[in-house]
């Protein structure tokens, strides 16, 4: 199942690799770098989805305590750790080009670097607790804190400071992208998300064979 | 709970003298860092309240579960009986006591030393800076008992607070900024609307999942 997975990410790179430098034209006006783009959006779309992922994993975990549902908190929240990173290096990469710097304090980068110190302290707590059950409480407490978090962080900073672009997908109203790199977003969205998806199960599983050796 | 708290500490003094020193080193290692220009210090001072507030707080809330774990009395709370919420609340009434007598002096230093003109900000402040401590005291009180037990607790404490505190920190520096240069209330309704989900979220999460972090 896990290995299928695999392999479906795989196939969703390659296919996510074809549509963004084959099929997608050039960008008139930011040439080739644009290209980023279609791994920058999708690896922070699959960074919040994981968090999501790891918020309901959570509560399950303080509900029913099942060590399944913890060990899945845990990788999700590690993934969507990793995919924010990838987001947050990307973007860099592509504004030194666009905008004439690596960083800057706008609204939206400030609110995706305080997610990441936020899930950064998550898989701190992780790592100080050494015994097993109490650390999946106390960061299942956190995690929940955490996801829950994440709106208030993203309206405080958005009032705070504001020169991003819009986001031109998810917002009211039809779509200003052309279908061709709306079509090669989406196909890399579903590639990144099958290989978040890959990742977490092996994470979890890793986690699970941790356990069995340490028990 | 909180009565029990707030005896030792009045017949103590241990936790506020220190934290009373403590915002007045503050209070200079602003000024030394930022000099004398006056113009400086006027567009700073809201955040430097805001971080003297939370440092402050830092520390106190770092301290509220130390009581018990210096003295064995951990399995007492565990034991105590009745709704685990209840030591929550507790802890969280004496944290915010011991944060509004600490916060008042600052505040009052503040006045003194940087020559603020509070005037009639003053009431919308004091709503202000009851939003913003109530949503530190509340988040600080759940990880102060989550990292009461854990290994480098100083060090894990203000790591896990911190970043999290982001959108109060933001909400009570920009609405002090705008109620210090003399705006109504009603141009920082949105923060203070945002201070308010912000408390609601966090006292609610804390008192669902306390009894969760005392299990041992």
């Amino acid at each position: 199942m896990t290995t299928l997975l695999g392999w479906l990410a795989a196939l969703g790179l390659v296919a996510g690799l074809v549509m963004g430098f084959g099929v997608a034209p050039r960008e008139v006006t930011q040439g080739n770098v644009q290209r980023i783009m279609y791994v920058h959006v999708p690896a922070v779309w699959v960074a919040y989805l994981a968090f999501a992922v790891g918020l309901v994993a959570s509560i399950a975990y303080l509900a029913r305590r099942r060590p399944g549902a913890d060990r899945l908190a845990h990788a999700a929240c590690e993934v969507g750790t990793v995919f924010l990173g990838l987001n947050i290096a990307t973007g860099a990469i592509w504004g030194k080009p666009t905008w004439g710097t690596w960083w800057t304090w706008d609204a939206r980068l400030t609110s995706v670097a305080v997610v990441f110190v936020m899930f950064l302290a998550y898989l701190l707590l992780r790592g100080a607790i050494e015994d097993r059950e109490r650390g999946a409480r106390y960061a299942a407490v956190l995690g929940i804190v955490a996801a829950l978090n994440i709106p208030l962080v993203h309206f405080s900073v958005y009032w705070w400071r504001t020169l991003h672009q819009p986001p031109s997908l998810l917002k009211p109203g039809s779509s200003t992208m052309p279908p061709v790199i709306l079509a090669a977003l989406l196909v890399n969205f579903a590639a990144l998300a099958l290989l978040g998806a890959y990742f977490v199960a092996r994470r979890a599983r890793v986690l699970a064979v941790e356990e069995e050796a340490l028990a | 709970m909180a009565w029990k708290d707030l005896v030792i500490e009045r017949r103590s003094k241990e936790t506020l003298n220190a934290l009373l020193f403590f915002s007045l080193a503050l209070l200079f290692v602003f000024q030394f860092a930022l000099g004398p220009d006056r113009e400086r210090l006027a567009s700073a001072l809201p955040g430097l309240l805001w971080l003297g507030f939370i440092l402050s707080g830092v520390l106190g809330l770092g301290r509220a579960f130390l009581v018990e774990r210096e003295n064995d009395c951990w399995e007492a709370l565990l034991l105590a009986p009745g709704d685990k919420s209840a030591i929550y609340l507790g802890k969280l009434a004496g944290s915010l006591v011991l944060m509004t007598v600490v916060e008042t002096l600052v505040l009052g230093l503040f006045v003194v030393f940087f020559d603020v003109d509070l005037g009639r900000a003053l009431p919308g402040l004091l709503l202000v800076i009851g939003l913003g401590t109530v949503g530190i005291a509340a988040v600080g009180t759940l990880f102060a008992a989550m990292t009461a037990q854990v290994r480098a607790r100083e060090l894990l404490f203000p790591v896990l607070l911190l970043p999290v505190l982001v959108p109060v920190l933001l909400g009570t520096v920009k609405a002090t900024e705008a109620l210090l240069l003399q705006e109504p209330l009603a141009a920082v309704a949105h923060w203070l609307k945002l201070l308010a989900a912000a408390d609601v979220v966090y006292l609610a999460v804390g008192i669902l999942t306390f009894d969760v972090i005392l299990e041992g």
